[in-house]
């Protein structure tokens, strides 16, 4: 493939924690328009392989490209506007306000209106209608002045993924979207998945064996934080140190 | 929202009648302390940075509308401004050298530098050491309303705690105040949306200055008199007090804090020394039982009977804006 299909590139990624090296030398690149999975035990590093992609921790060393721009040093909320929006593996909504306010709080960062202490908030109403638009897409019409923190588990997650398609990234990163679901929401969300995903590039982590084969183009395999595989899942799939990785790991997330 | 509203028109009201039954005096003080109070609740209930210092913010500017006063003779207003205006740019220093660290760094150090203000207000040939500045007139509002009594002056200082209540309810409920509530429930993610939050906290710490200072420069005004007290790190306790126990995170609760703190100043000065004993227990009585604070406890009873819609949720338990 070519080095411009290459929307999003990590080269020799490094982290360390007081000597631990949580990911170790990781090259890793993602397609663009590609669903892209990173799937790997628990520890792994794959939670902190997505902190270092979106700058939440500086990597120890190695280098990070968006588009072809390196933005290794880049600060996490830099990275937001250029069009790489991740969510969290806790869930992480904005706990004391509403639904409708947690979506427009994203929904106003580009518009400039975030800094003015002096005008009301009926400013925003402008953006209610885009906001409801995409409640509705995640399956939360309706719940408009509910305190997100009052939402039962699965809804938060949801209200997590508008909250992100809020700013329409180009790069969008989902760190374990199904943790905590029951089946009937993972069925959902993997449907939900497949229709936020086009038109952009995702990098996803999940443990859900059957979402990852269902969803992936690509899978990144992590083992204590070096990449042990990678490949479309029928390929990887075969490969014993997979399977060896994975022994009694996963498959009910 | 809407009962806010209302509160507010009634408190006015009520105000308006009070001086007709109470002490002026009294209440005068009551709505600077108030202010105060509502000021460190912007921060602490709406932004979730829990400050130890504030008091820095109320007693410079006590210090520089008294000497503006006395010593300047300026008008009446212009010294409060010019109080506001400085703490401020004292909030904008502070918060610049303090906002990067979060927690109990974030508090510890607003507490070093407060004292630093304290020690300034002692060595300082201006302030007067222990004596303070005393005797500090009341010109003319704008030259011609005489507000040299109480009586007259009550009405000038409901105004102006009004009008600092009306720009704390404004700030939280406009675009940048819900930029800030969503920092104070997860700054990770408000950063991961493309917020540099460090602007947001910088900003809201130099408005809750500001308006501390608005509160403290009315004060020395009110009490004609700015002292060591002001400034003492023991006021930046009682502001806390003040905002627990009514309530943090509501729109009224540092109100009925304020006002329950300086009744007992008045009531009970006569105790001395044991008044830091009967806050402590007051402390210990909010955060073991009614950990809402009076108005918050308030506000989840409404809703509890169905009166309050689950709309503007803000009122934060003590443990959770202490941890
Ligand atoms: N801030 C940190 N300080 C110290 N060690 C850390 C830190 N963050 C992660 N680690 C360690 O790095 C390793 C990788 O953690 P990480 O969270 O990236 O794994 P993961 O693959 O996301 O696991 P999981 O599937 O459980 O989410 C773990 O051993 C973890 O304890
Ligand atoms: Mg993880």
């Amino acid at each position: 493939m070519s080095s411009q299909d290459i929307i999003l590139q990590g080269r020799g990624l490094t982290k360390s924690f007081g000597g631990f090296f949580a990911v170790n030398g990781v090259d890793i690149g993602v397609r663009r328009g590609a669903i892209h999975s990173l799937i790997g035990p628990n520890g792994a590093g794959k939670t902190t392989l997505f902190n270092l992609l979106t700058k939440i921790h500086l990597p120890s060393s190695g280098q990070i490209f968006l588009e072809g721009a390196e933005i290794t040093s880049s600060k996490p909320q830099a990275i937001a506007r250029k069009g790489m929006v991740r969510s969290f593996q806790i869930s992480a909504c904005f706990q004391r306000m509403t639904v409708l306010e947690n979506v427009r709080v994203a929904l106003q960062r580009p518009t400039g209106l975030a800094y003015r202490f002096w005008r009301a908030d009926a400013c925003l109403d402008v953006l209610n209608d885009r906001a409801r638009e995409l409640l509705a897409s995640v399956g939360l019409e309706g719940a408009d002045d509910a305190i997100a923190g009052e939402l039962p588990y699965g809804r938060k997650r949801a209200l997590e993924i508008a909250t992100t398609l809020a700013l329409d990234p180009k790069v969008l990163l989902l760190d374990e979207p199904m943790a905590g679901l029951g089946r009937e929401d993972i069925a959902l969300v993997t449907a939900l998945i497949r229709r936020i995903s086009k038109g952009r590039t995702t990098l996803l982590v999940e443990h859900n064996m059957k979402v990852v084969a269902e969803l992936s183009d690509t899978i990144t395999v992590l083992q204590r934080g070096e990449v042990i595989a990678e490949g479309a899942y029928d390929e990887i799939s075969q490969l014993p140190e997979v399977r060896e990785a994975y022994l009694g790991a996963d498959e009910d997330g | 929202m809407k009962l806010d509203r209302y509160l507010l028109i009634a408190f006015v009201a009520v105000g308006l009648v009070l001086p007709l039954f109470g002490d002026t005096f009294f209440l005068m003080k009551v709505y600077c302390f108030a202010l105060f109070a509502c000021a460190f609740n912007l921060l602490v209930g709406y932004a979730g940075l829990l400050a130890f210092g504030h008091a820095a913010f109320f007693g410079a500017a006590s210090y520089v509308s008294a000497f503006a006063l006395k010593s300047w003779g300026w008008p009446m207003e212009v010294a409060i401004i010019a109080s506001v205006i400085s703490s401020a740019a004292l909030g904008l220093v502070f918060g610049a050298i303090a906002i990067r660290r979060t927690g109990i760094y974030f508090a510890m150090i607003t507490l070093a530098l407060s004292q630093i203000i304290y020690f300034m207000a002692v060595q300082l040939p201006f302030t007067q050491g222990e004596d303070g500045i005393h005797g500090v007139p009341r010109p003319p509002l704008l030259g011609f309303i005489n507000v040299s009594s109480d009586e007259q002056l009550y009405y000038f200082v409901l105004a102006v705690f009004v009008f600092g209540f009306l720009a704390i309810y404004r700030i939280v409920h406009s675009p940048f105040g819900h930029t800030m509530r969503s920092i104070r429930d997860n700054e990770t993610r408000a950063i991961s949306l493309g917020y540099d939050t460090q602007h947001y906290k910088l900003g809201v710490f130099v408005l809750s200055a500001a308006i501390a200072g608005l509160a403290g420069g009315t004060k020395a005004a009110v009490v004609q008199l700015a002292s060591l007290t002001d400034v003492h790190f023991q006021m930046s306790g009682e502001v806390i007090l003040m905002v627990i126990v009514g309530g943090v995170g509501t729109l009224w609760g540092p109100v009925i804090g304020a006002a329950l703190i300086v009744a007992m100043h008045d009531y009970l000065a006569s105790i001395g020394e044991w008044m830091i004993v009967i806050q402590g227990l007051l402390f210990l009585a909010v955060v073991q039982f009614f950990r809402r604070g009076i108005m918050g406890e308030l506000l989840a009873l409404l809703s509890r009977i169905g009166l309050r819609k689950g709309t503007d949720k803000n009122e934060a338990t003590t443990g959770e804006t202490l941890a």
